[in-house]
């Protein structure tokens, strides 16, 4: 669904991202982990259109979006939350969640001043799919609060809910537990493998290996910017490199 | 700290299908309540003096809304809206005294004109943020009314030219209590239209850019296109007031399009209350009156007024409609929550 072929990202002299090539088949969970610094990140980034890249191509259902612009991406299918939450505070909760639904909706600035008929009612059925799936991803307790008064944790679902409200062919969480207690870790993991059972492809970044390992179909390691190892949870689990990569990062940096 | 009531208490899935979470009734109110201002005030008014005060407030409060969808909902500050005003009050003084056009196409023309203006303008300035796009934008501002002032030939210059009345059909507006209609309609006009688009996706694609451009674009909204297209709304908006408060005056000089001018909008949005209608009317109200009021006050008006923004800013930061709107909204919700509890 996803290929990523010799993709590339300098800033100044720093290689972020250097020559990683991977392929995400349909409907799987792909987790992508490293160290601090190993340019997770900037691959999710690249990939999203809010970075170009310096070189290397991004291919998605057959078709080049190396460098296209976030909307556009969006309107292929695609969709993301961030590490650092992006979101709209002067916005009550739920309406975050219709902006992810923008592009279901007429936006004319024109039908919006006129009233355009069906307008009031389209966007009354898409508030009540925007109630539902924050109920789905667990935070249909903020469904009439505002977004400046939620607490961080249900932040992160409502970004989660604000990005499966376009309808995406493909779903990336950047770091969706960072930041989280045990307990709230677990019930992402139960949400990403709710969300792979119904069909969507979803690409994490995450720290916590005990969710990766549990949720994802395939794993690739960055290191440096660099492809480390690619494969299932088991061969990474048992990669000399990985575990090399892990353990001594903190010998290695002194 | 503060529990919020919710997070313990997760609703039933009933109560989401209510008719709980849109704009709703508010709306109605509050346009019911201008409607009845507008249509009673004049009793009240006693001579043509206070109907030209009050025509003054509604120009300044559909101004202030134009700069309010701009400023207020989608974030992008400007510090040079008077300019479009002038472009537009110059559009049809040019076009009806030199050229001999009918009002109204001058008025649409004129219109059409800054509209091109802004779009161009916009697609350069708009990719400024923060001081940069205020800078840009008080720039553009006091080139216009210079270029306005300089024109001697087309504008009179620094003395202002004349403008004749607004007629159509053969019908001609005349005195301050058939132009009180005109204004007093056009602003619960501007209050429907404004209050629309804010409610609509479009207004939402505008306020969540405005709350994180990063988001929005992932979302799928063209940042850059919807940033454009707000501003050429504004400023057309500014440039048909513009228009027929040149036929109201009669008379126009560059300083309606000054960075006074200019200054005086962001105020009436900021003092009034960023992203909300209502908060505008209320800063032109302010902004209408006080002049008038701290005119005895000779040498320390200007004092008393400057005071008076001071004091307001500090005690109701966020503007003074929705800081007062939250406060009774949080007394009602602590009557409340102690029964809950």
């Amino acid at each position: 669904m996803l290929t990523v072929a010799n993709l590339s990202k300098r800033f100044g002299g720093v290689h972020a991202v250097q020559d990683v090539s991977f392929t995400i088949p349909r409907g799987c969970v792909y987790s992508v982990i490293g160290p601090n610094g190993a340019g997770k990140t900037t691959l999710f980034n690249l990939i999203s259109g809010l970075y170009t890249p310096t070189s290397g191509s991004i291919g998605f259902e057959g078709q080049e979006i190396g460098g296209a612009a976030p909307d556009q991406l969006a309107r292929r299918g695609m969709s993301r939350t961030f590490q650092n939450l992006q979101i709209c505070r002067n916005l009550s909760a739920i309406d975050n969640v219709m902006v992810g639904a923008h592009l279901t909706l007429n936006s004319s600035m024109v039908a919006g001043m006129l009233r355009w008929p069906g307008l009031s009612r389209a966007d009354r059925a898409c508030r009540e799919r925007a109630a539902a799936l924050m109920e789905r991803v667990g935070c249909g307790a903020f469904i009439r609060a505002d977004a400046a008064a939620m607490p961080y944790g249900a932040l992160k679902r409502l970004e989660i809910a604000r990005a499966l409200a376009s309808e995406p062919k493909i779903l990336f969480l950047d770091e969706p537990a960072a930041g989280l207690n045990h307990t709230e870790t677990h019930g992402i993991q139960t949400l990403v493998a709710d969300l792979a059972r119904s069909g969507l492809t979803v690409v994490v970044v995450e720290h916590d290996m005990k969710l990766v390992m549990s949720v994802s179909d395939r794993i690739l390691v960055l290191n440096y910017g660099r492809r480390l190892a690619e494969g299932t949870p088991s061969e990474i689990r048992e990669n000399p490199e990985v575990i090399a990569a892990y353990l001594g990062a903190d010998a290695e940096e002194d | 700290m503060t529990h919020h009531p919710d997070q313990s208490l997760p609703r039933s899935r009933q109560s989401i299908s209510g008719p709980i979470l849109g704009p709703g009734s508010r709306r109605v109110v509050g346009l019911a309540a201008l409607a009845a201002v507008v249509a009673l005030l004049p009793l009240l008014l006693p001579n043509a003096f206070y109907f030209d005060v009050a025509i003054r407030i509604a120009i300044l409060a559909v101004n202030g809304i134009a700069l309010n969808l701009l400023m207020g909902y989608t974030g992008q500050i400007s510090l040079g809206h008077a300019g479009f005003f002038g472009l537009g009050a110059y559009g049809s003084a040019v076009l009806t005294t030199h050229f001999g056009w009918a009002p109204l196409p001058a008025l649409l023309a004129a219109a059409g004109l800054t509209a091109v203006i802004a779009w161009g303008v916009a697609r350069v300035i708009l990719r400024l943020r923060g001081h940069y796009l205020a800078m840009a934008t008080l720039g553009l501002g006091i080139i216009i009314s210079i270029v306005l002032g300089n024109e001697a030939a087309w504008t009179g210059g620094p003395d202002g030219m004349p403008v004749d009345g607004f007629s159509l059909f053969g019908l001609t507006l005349s005195g301050e209590r058939q132009w009180y209609w005109v204004f007093g309609g056009l602003l619960i006009a501007t209050v429907i239209l404004a209050q629309n688009l804010i409610d609509s996706p479009a207004g939402r694609a505008l306020q969540a850019l405005h709350g994180s451009e990063t988001a929005a674009s992932v979302a799928g909204i063209d940042v850059g296109r919807r940033k454009i297209a707000v501003f050429v709304l504004s400023a057309t908006v500014s440039a048909m007031l513009g228009s027929l408060s040149a036929h109201y005056s009669g008379y126009i000089n560059p300083g309606i399009a000054g960075f006074l001018q200019s200054v005086e909008l962001v105020i009436i949005v900021v003092l009034g209350g960023m992203a909300s209608i209502y908060g505008s009317i209320f800063g032109a109200v302010v902004m209408g009156l006080l002049p008038q009021i701290l005119a005895g006050y000779e040498g320390w008006d200007s004092v008393l007024f400057g005071v008076i923004l001071v004091v307001t800013m500090i005690f109701l930061p966020r503007g003074v409609v929705p800081s007062l709107a939250t406060r009774l909204r949080s007394a009602g919700v602590t009557g409340k929550g102690g029964a809950a509890c």
